[in-house]
């Protein structure tokens, strides 16, 4: 099934109407909640929400030009690290805890995962599939590893340590137990297809997916 | 308001004529301190820049470190040198003056107008010396809530400090977390370190092995113990800086010459800085107050009247707070920032923790560090928004 994406009223930074995944983030969640973003980069998504949802947004970011740029915008965000910085926030302390584009440049992302579930009544989390056609076919001409999202980086320089695709990320929700309430593939077009229960054509042409969890 | 600008210091030691304000407090009721004893009257003395608005929403207050005072923003009386913040507070600068109303106020046992153990006391008509009572970091906060409530003051739209003004910047979001709407502590810690502790010790016991030290009482003897605070700083001087900034500034560069000399002569570059650090310390500070303000930050724990949990210390807080530590900064380590980050995490509260990549050590907070500045005002410029304040 193929959805047309739904805009929000009001403007969308620049950053966000860039990437069809914060769109769509930005939609799920409900306004006046509270949100942790992990990997908030620039801040662009807790900056939208803040501004247009009304959310109370904190942030966690590695690199120190990013939290730089958050702060002296004035979002709250710290400098902290998905592996090591998340045991310390209390069950339920967030509505939503994000995590986009950063699950693959995690250490562990099985631990990352549960603590996002136990922080955050719900936890949202987008990435790039290893699964998808293109890449598939890439790897099987040029028989090379492919690297997405981390131009300029080779296999051996990549922060994206830990590929994987839709199959595999749905497989460990299993395995953790979540209940998935909504899964979405998003292709370069920009069409968005919710995914079926074995995710199979969605693996196959989503070039990005966003799942929205819940502990069972 | 009781202050009068210039108005002269009771005790007449010095510190008459210079800027600022002076007021007496605790005038009816002695304050508690922290140790049991109590004092009452004891004189503040403050600087303010900047216009108090008419909702008086607008106030910060610069917490000063171990050797600062309140001058932060103006020539120093006895030095001649420009203000230890004036790249930070003035018209345009992260602490606007057009913006903001900025009190500092001298710490409780200081010796720039406030009241400390150079003063008379009354009783015995001579210089308090060691019988000045214990002072800690939570009395000079305290000291500073009076103060407050004497200007008419209740709220603070932001506590800020760097090293022991981070301790005090603490001590006001735990104690009077309903007073204060945002927090910047600036390479601070909950708690002074064993290592931290030790440090003082050596500085402390430079001071009372000086033979004009006197017990404490070199006033009456009309001499100072100069060498020995002099030492004091000189080692407390090495923990402010990185090594990195040491040898940029340094290396191991001579006087003159190359002959291989013994002796206490200057023959390394650095310590001829070193002596001058020291010997211009002795002339704008009390040796006694020395001992008094290091014992304060060797106290201080925020979480040891908490259980020793952190986190309890802020349960349910409503400040908005701002960390910022320095990456070559050892003597307070980003480590001791990132536990505070960890404990309001904890209780999640509203907090922003930047680390400011620096190789300037400890005092890189008192010096030209445009990404600092740019954290400082990002952050106040988010929580003015809130306040209504632009």
């Amino acid at each position: 099934m193929s959805v047309k994406l739904e805009r929000d009223k009001n403007i969308i930074p620049t950053d966000v109407l860039k990437r069809p995944d914060l769109q769509i983030i930005s939609n799920m969640v409900v306004a006046g909640s509270r949100v942790l973003d992990i990997g908030c980069g620039n801040g662009a998504l807790l900056d939208y929400l803040g501004r247009n949802k009304g959310v109370d947004g904190r942030g966690i970011e590695l690199s120190q030009s990013g939290v730089n740029a958050c702060v002296a915008n004035g979002l709250s965000v710290i400098q902290g690290d998905a592996d090591t910085d998340l045991e310390h926030y209390p069950q339920d302390a967030f509505d939503y805890v994000v995590l986009t584009r950063t699950i693959q440049a995690t250490k562990n992302p099985l631990e990352v995962v549960k603590s996002l579930v136990r922080i955050g009544r719900h936890a949202v989390v987008s990435f790039e599939n290893f699964g998808h056609w293109r890449l598939r076919l890439k790897t099987l001409l040029t028989g090379r590893m492919p690297v997405v999202g981390d131009d300029g980086h080779s296999w051996y320089d990549t922060s994206n340590i830990r590929v994987c695709t839709i199959r595999d990320f749905a497989t460990m929700c299993d395995q953790l137990g979540l209940r998935v309430q909504r899964a979405l593939s998003l292709s370069r077009s920009g069409s968005i297809r919710e995914l079926k229960s074995t995710g199979v054509i969605a693996n196959v042409f989503g070039e990005e997916a966003i799942f929205l969890l819940t502990r069972n | 308001m009781t202050a009068n600008q210039g108005t002269s210091n009771p005790t007449g030691l010095g510190t008459e004529g210079f800027p600022g304000f002076q007021v007496e407090l605790a005038r009816e009721m002695p304050m508690k301190l922290d140790s049991g004893e109590s004092i009452g009257p004891f004189t503040a003395a403050y600087t303010t820049y900047g216009k108090l608005n008419k909702l008086k929403s607008n106030v910060v207050l610069v917490c000063h470190a171990l050797t600062g005072d309140q001058y932060v923003s103006e020539t120093h009386p006895i030095t001649g040198k420009p203000g230890w913040w004036q790249q930070m507070v003035g018209r345009g600068k992260p602490l606007d003056t057009d913006r903001y109303f900025i009190i500092c106020v001298n710490v409780l046992g200081g010796c720039m107008g406030s009241s400390g153990p150079r003063d008379v006391d009354p009783v015995q008509n001579e210089p308090w010396g060691l019988n000045f009572p214990a002072i800690t970091i939570g009395d000079m906060v305290r000291a500073q809530a009076l103060l407050l409530d004497s200007l008419g003051i209740e709220n603070l739209f932001c506590v800020i400090g760097g090293s022991m003004g981070a301790m005090q910047v603490l001590e006001w979001a735990t104690k009077f977390p309903n007073r204060v709407f945002s927090a910047i502590p600036i390479a601070g810690a909950a708690r002074h370190s064993a290592q931290n502790i030790a440090f003082h010790e050596v500085g402390r016991q430079a001071i009372v092995a000086d033979p004009e030290w006197h017990d404490g009482n070199y006033i009456q003897k009309n001499t100072k113990p100069k060498g020995g605070l002099s030492v004091a700083r000189m080692a407390a001087h090495i923990t402010y800086m990185s090594e990195t900034a040491l040898h940029r500034k340094f290396g191991r560069r001579l006087q003159a010459g190359d002959a291989v000399r013994v002796g206490s002569d200057d023959i390394f570059q650095v310590q001829s800085y070193l002596r001058h650090q020291g010997s211009t310390f002795v002339e704008r500070f009390d040796a006694n107050s020395y001992l008094y303000i290091t014992r304060a930050l060797d106290y201080f724990d925020i979480a040891a009247e908490y259980d020793g949990i952190l986190a309890n210390a802020f349960e349910g807080t409503p400040v908005r707070f701002c960390l910022i530590s320095f990456t070559s900064d050892w003597l307070f380590p980003t480590e001791e920032s990132r536990n505070i980050v960890r404990a309001l995490n904890a209780v999640t509260a509203n907090v922003s923790f930047v680390e400011i990549n620096t190789d300037k050590g400890h005092d890189a907070f008192l010096l030209d560090e445009p990404e600092f500045e740019r954290t400082v005002s990002g952050f106040l410029d988010g929580v003015a928004e809130h306040r209504g304040l632009i």
